[in-house]
C-alpha cells in the first residue's frame, strides 16, 4: 500500500526560512502503528526521496499526535532567487507514493 | 485581575494573526468567561523576506484596524491587558509605528483610555557588529555565512523578543502592549509566568493557542480560550462547530517546527516529550506534563537584504513539438537573450550581473529537481520568465529584450518562423519592484534580556479627559 492511502494528512511547510518540515498523520493508532512497524518510513528512505545526505534528515515518531515528522535544510532558502514554493507547502509529493509493505 | 488568579489564569487568542478576521460572536462568548488577558500575534516570516526588507505589512490596513479595534475595545470593556507581537508582519520599527498609528485612530474614534507600551525590536547595526566581534552572535543550523558586510548590507535586522520586555511593560501598568518582533508563544506565556504558573505549561499553552483556530479539528471562524492551572492546560474554541481534539492539539504542538518536542525560546527550551493530551469534553483538551529547561539567554535574529529588482513576463506554450523539447528550447531562448543583451547593453554589464530564471509550470516549476515524475509531458506549459538585476530600469530592459526570443525562437520541426509563446499581457513586461533575501539564521547573546529592546510608554485617552 502507498503511504498516501494510509495517512490522513501528509504535509510540508517551512519551519522558518531555512528548514522544511514534513508531517505524516493518521486517523487512528492502528494506521500509525502499521506504518511504524513496517520500518519503511525512515531517514534513509527520506534522504533518497529528497536527494539529501541522510545525516541532514531529522526524524521523529510522535505517537501521541499519531504523526511522523521529518525536517531537512531547505534546498533553497525561502524566497531565494529560483525558489518556486515560498511556503514550502507543495514539497511533500514524493512521500505520497512511498510503498508501505 | 480576578481573585482566583493564583489558581487559574485564562486568556483569549482571538485570531491567528491580527488582520485575519476576528469572529465577533465567538469573542463575546469567550469574554463572558472572565479572561485575564487577550494576546495575538501579528507577524510571520512565512510570507517571505519582503516584509522585513521593504518595511511593509502583508495585511491591508483596514483588516488590521478592524481586528485591533475589536481587541482593544474588548480589553477596555473587560479591563484586561491586550498584547500584540510582531506588529505589522515583520516587527521592525516601521512596522510597529504603522500599527501604532492605527491604534491611535482607534483610541480616538472609540474614546478609549489606554496606557500603551510600545516595544521596538529593530537592532542597531553597530551594536550587532560589536556582538559579532565578541563572538556573541552564533549560527543556528543551517545558517548562511555572517560578517560585518552581511550586517551592513541587510536593510533591516530584528531581534525576536521573549517574555521579559512584555512582562516589564505589564508590570509598569500597560493596558496595551504593542511589540515588535516577538516569539509567538511568549505573548501568551508572559503574564502566566509573572503569576508563577509552571513554565512548561505557560509556554506550551502559548504554542498551541497562537495560531487561533488552526489548532481545531477543522479550521473555522472562532476564538481560542485557554486556561492554565498549576498542573494542567485546558484549551477549547468558541465558534460554531469548532472542536479541539487530543490528536489535533498534539499535532499542532509540532506545527511549523523542525523538532516536535523541543522549542527554543530566549530563556530556554520548552520540552513536550512527556506531554499528554486528553479530552475533557467534546470540544476541550487537557494538556499535562510539558516541561521547561532554562538555558543561557539568546535572542534570535532575522535580517533581509535587497536581492535586486525584478521584471517578469507571463505566458504559456501549447505546441506539443516545443513542449517535447522544452528544456533545450528554453536553453536556446536563454542563449539568444544573452546574446541580444550583450549586443545592446554590451559594455554595461556581463552575464553574471543579472539573473534570468524560467519557471515552467507543468514542467517541474514547483518541485524542480526533486520532482518524482520526470517523464510525464503536459499538453500545456505555463512560463514565468523572471529577470533580476541591480536596478528596475535594467531588469525592465532585460525583460523587454527577452520577449522576442521567447516568442519566436525556432525549432527544427517547423519550417519558417514560429510564435511559440502565448504572451498573456500587453505590455508584456511586469515590473515587480525590489526583491529581498533572508540574510540571518543566528542568535545574539546580549548582556541582559533588556538591552536589545526599547520600550516607550504612551498614555492615550479620550480627548475630553486628562491623561495624567
Amino acid at each position: 500500500m502507498l503511504l498516501a492511502d494510509i495517512a490522513n494528512l501528509i504535509r510540508s511547510k517551512n519551519a522558518g526560512p531555512f528548514t522544511l518540515t514534513f508531517d505524516i498523520m493518521f486517523a487512528d493508532l492502528a494506521s500509525y502503528r502499521r506504518v511504524k512497524d513496517s520500518g519503511a518510513l525512515n531517514p534513509a528512505a527520506f534522504a533518497k526521496l529528497y536527494r539529501c545526505p541522510v545525516e541532514k534528515v531529522c526524524f521523529f515518531e510522535c505517537e501521541n499526535a499519531l504523526a511522523f515528522k521529518f525536517s531537512i535544510p531547505r534546498p533553497l532558502t525561502q524566497g531565494e532567487l529560483g525558489d518556486g514554493d515560498m511556503h514550502g507547502g507543495q514539497q511533500f509529493i514524493p512521500l505520497m507514493n512511498l510503498e508501505i509493505p | 485581575m480576578a481573585p482566583d488568579k493564583f489558581q487559574q489564569i485564562r486568556f483569549i487568542s482571538p485570531v491567528g494573526s491580527v488582520g485575519g478576521g476576528i469572529c465577533c460572536a465567538a469573542l463575546d462568548e469567550a469574554l463572558a468567561q472572565a479572561p485575564h488577558f487577550i494576546a495575538c500575534d501579528a507577524g510571520t516570516t512565512d510570507a517571505g523576506p519582503f516584509s522585513l526588507g521593504m518595511g511593509m505589512p502583508i495585511f491591508p490596513r483596514e483588516a488590521v484596524k478592524r481586528d485591533l479595534s475589536l481587541m482593544l475595545r474588548a480589553g477596555r470593556k473587560a479591563n484586561i491587558p491586550v498584547l500584540i507581537g510582531s506588529a505589522g508582519t515583520a516587527g521592525g520599527d516601521v512596522h510597529v509605528d504603522w500599527v501604532l498609528e492605527i491604534a491611535r485612530e482607534i483610541v480616538a474614534e472609540h474614546h478609549l483610555t489606554l496606557r500603551m507600551a510600545v516595544i521596538y525590536a529593530e537592532q542597531d547595526k553597530a551594536y550587532l557588529k560589536r556582538l559579532l566581534q565578541q563572538n556573541r552572535i552564533l549560527p543556528l543550523d543551517p545558517a548562511p555565512p555572517i560578517s560585518e558586510g552581511i550586517i551592513d548590507s541587510s536593510s533591516r535586522i530584528v531581534g525576536m523578543m521573549g517574555v521579559e520586555p512584555l512582562q516589564q511593560a505589564i508590570a509598569d501598568g500597560a493596558d496595551f502592549v504593542l511589540a515588535g518582533r516577538c516569539s509567538d508563544s511568549a505573548l501568551f506565556a508572559a503574564i502566566p509566568l509573572m503569576q508563577g504558573f509552571p513554565p512548561g505549561l505557560a509556554w506550551h499553552a502559548g504554542k498551541v493557542s497562537e495560531c487561533g483556530t488552526l489548532v481545531c479539528e477543522a479550521l473555522g471562524k472562532g476564538v481560542i480560550f485557554t486556561t492554565i492551572s498549576q498542573d494542567e492546560i485546558s484549551i477549547r474554541p468558541y465558534g460554531d462547530g469548532l472542536r479541539c481534539t487530543p490528536q489535533r492539539v498534539a499535532a499542532h504542538s509540532m506545527y511549523e517546527n523542525s523538532n516536535p518536542y523541543l522549542h527554543r525560546e530566549c530563556s530556554g527550551t520548552f520540552d513536550l516529550t512527556n506531554s499528554t493530551f486528553d479530552a475533557i469534553d467534546d470540544v476541550t483538551v487537557r494538556i499535562r506534563g510539558s516541561e521547561f529547561i532554562s538555558e543561557p539567554y539568546t535572542v534570535k535574529l532575522e535580517g533581509a537584504a535587497l536581492a535586486g529588482y525584478q521584471s517578469i513576463i507571463v505566458g504559456g506554450i501549447r505546441d506539443p513539438r516545443v513542449i517535447g523539447q522544452l528544456e533545450s528550447w528554453l536553453a536556446g531562448v536563454r542563449g539568444y537573450i544573452d546574446e541580444s543583451v550583450s549586443h545592446v547593453l554590451g559594455d554595461e554589464l556581463d552575464k553574471s550581473s543579472y539573473s534570468l530564471i524560467f519557471h515552467a509550470y507543468g514542467f517541474n516549476a514547483v518541485m524542480g529537481s526533486l520532482e518524482p515524475d520526470q517523464t510525464h509531458l503536459p499538453h500545456e506549459v505555463g512560463i514565468v520568465l523572471e529577470v533580476t538585476a541591480s536596478t528596475q530600469d535594467l531588469a525592465h530592459k532585460l525583460a523587454q529584450l527577452s520577449r522576442q526570443p521567447l516568442l519566436h525562437y525556432p525549432i527544427k520541426d517547423w519550417a519558417g518562423s514560429i510564435t511559440a509563446f502565448a504572451c498573456l499581457h500587453n505590455p508584456a513586461v511586469i515590473d515587480r519592484g525590489p526583491v529581498y533575501r533572508f540574510t540571518l539564521n543566528h542568535v545574539a547573546i546580549p548582556s541582559t534580556p533588556a538591552e536589545m529592546f526599547r520600550t516607550h510608554f504612551i498614555d492615550l485617552c479620550r480627548s475630553e479627559e486628562s491623561c495624567s
